[in-house]
């Protein structure tokens, strides 16, 4: 699976770290419904680092369209929520 | 890949997708779509021109208020040693002002820069991308047919759109924090222009509204703690006893 992290570049993710991943997102999602900025932080934080020591960063010349697109590191729990309120998963 | 993300990661894709079908034209030729993206890159160039500057401009501001912190702190002194102790307070107030105003100057001049070097490493990227999207597209014309070569180059200006994307989303940001500054910088702009960091010359023509903000500072004690330890400080004010002054000579 091809993971953007917007403002960093693309990584390649084998099957199991990307189940790690969308575990993370999950808590980061269910952290941005229940208001709770700390628990927002730590799982958005982890999910990141698990990106980058994970996957194969792409080289920057490679001309793939990526699988899923996380936003920057720098976001806040203010940004993450009017992102995020989104009315549930939309299909690929 | 669908279920593959949670909710978080497949709304901020939908939201990368809208802007990509935004930025599509479908009329458009192959050559004009790497002509897009050179223009993409030269935005990207005036967006990072434009947070330097910002920050140029900050770093002015920062600098001059520094040299207002040292001169209204030499003043409190000056005027303590001279034994006007309200002129001392005045001077320590005003000094206390355009700290705090500095404090918050130099963090947002350290975030610029941050961004800076992102939106100069997201250049490149972009760059780099860009460069293998042209060679890319001469290959695949030389191969293919027209309507072959069509659909297979669109596959490879989708890689680049995704970071032409991912680049714009940065700059907006970029923009937006700048923004934020912009107007940071212009509320230090009108206190100078209200002489609250001048020489103390200018005391006694003081708005209500300088005098308003001086006294909110005074009441957190930081100006009476500062002066008393100026005071001991100095040691030879004019207050002081004989015998604390010849200690003060002795150090």
């Amino acid at each position: 699976m091809i993971v953007r992290i917007m403002g960093e570049g693309q990584y390649r993710l084998d099957e199991e770290a990307a189940e790690r991943v969308n575990a993370l997102d999950n808590e980061a999602v269910a952290a941005v419904e229940g208001d709770d900025e700390d628990a927002f932080h730590v799982a958005f934080e982890q999910m990141l680092e698990l990106i980058r020591t994970d996957g194969d960063h792409m080289h920057d010349d490679e001309l793939e369209p990526s699988d899923v697109i996380v936003p920057p590191a720098d976001i806040t729990f203010v940004e993450a929520a009017a992102d995020f309120t989104g009315d549930g998963l939309i299909p690929d | 890949m669908a279920g593959m993300a949670g909710r978080m990661s497949t709304v901020i894709k939908a939201k990368i997708s809208r802007l990509l079908d935004k930025a599509e034209d479908p009329g458009e030729t192959l050559d004009f779509s790497y002509q897009k993206q050179l223009e993409s890159l030269q935005n990207v160039k005036k967006g990072i021109a434009d947070v330097v500057t910002a920050k140029k401009r900050l770093g002015m501001q920062a600098e001059k208020l520094r040299q207002s912190v040292v001169k209204l702190d030499t003043q409190a002194r000056q005027a303590l040693s001279a034994g006007n102790e309200e002129l001392a307070r005045t001077a320590l107030e005003r000094k206390q002002l355009a700290q705090t105003e500095l404090q918050g100057l130099d963090q947002q001049v350290a975030e610029l820069e941050a961004q800076q070097e992102k939106l100069t490493e997201s250049e490149k990227r972009l760059r780099s991308k860009i460069e293998a999207f042209r060679t890319k597209k001469e290959v695949i014309k030389a191969q293919y047919s027209a309507a072959e070569a069509q659909v297979r180059i669109g596959e490879a200006a989708t890689g680049v759109g995704e970071e032409m994307a991912d680049v714009g989303l940065a700059m907006q940001r970029a923009v937006d924090k700048t923004e934020d500054m912009r107007a940071r910088a212009s509320a230090v702009e009108e206190l100078e222009a209200a002489g609250t960091f001048e020489d103390l010359t200018a005391l006694g023509s003081g708005s209500d509204d300088i005098d308003r903000q001086l006294a909110e500072l005074s009441t957190g004690g930081a100006v009476d703690d500062e002066l008393a330890a100026m005071r001991a400080e100095l040691g030879s004010g004019s207050a002081a006893p004989q015998g604390e002054l010849e200690s003060g000579e002795q150090k």
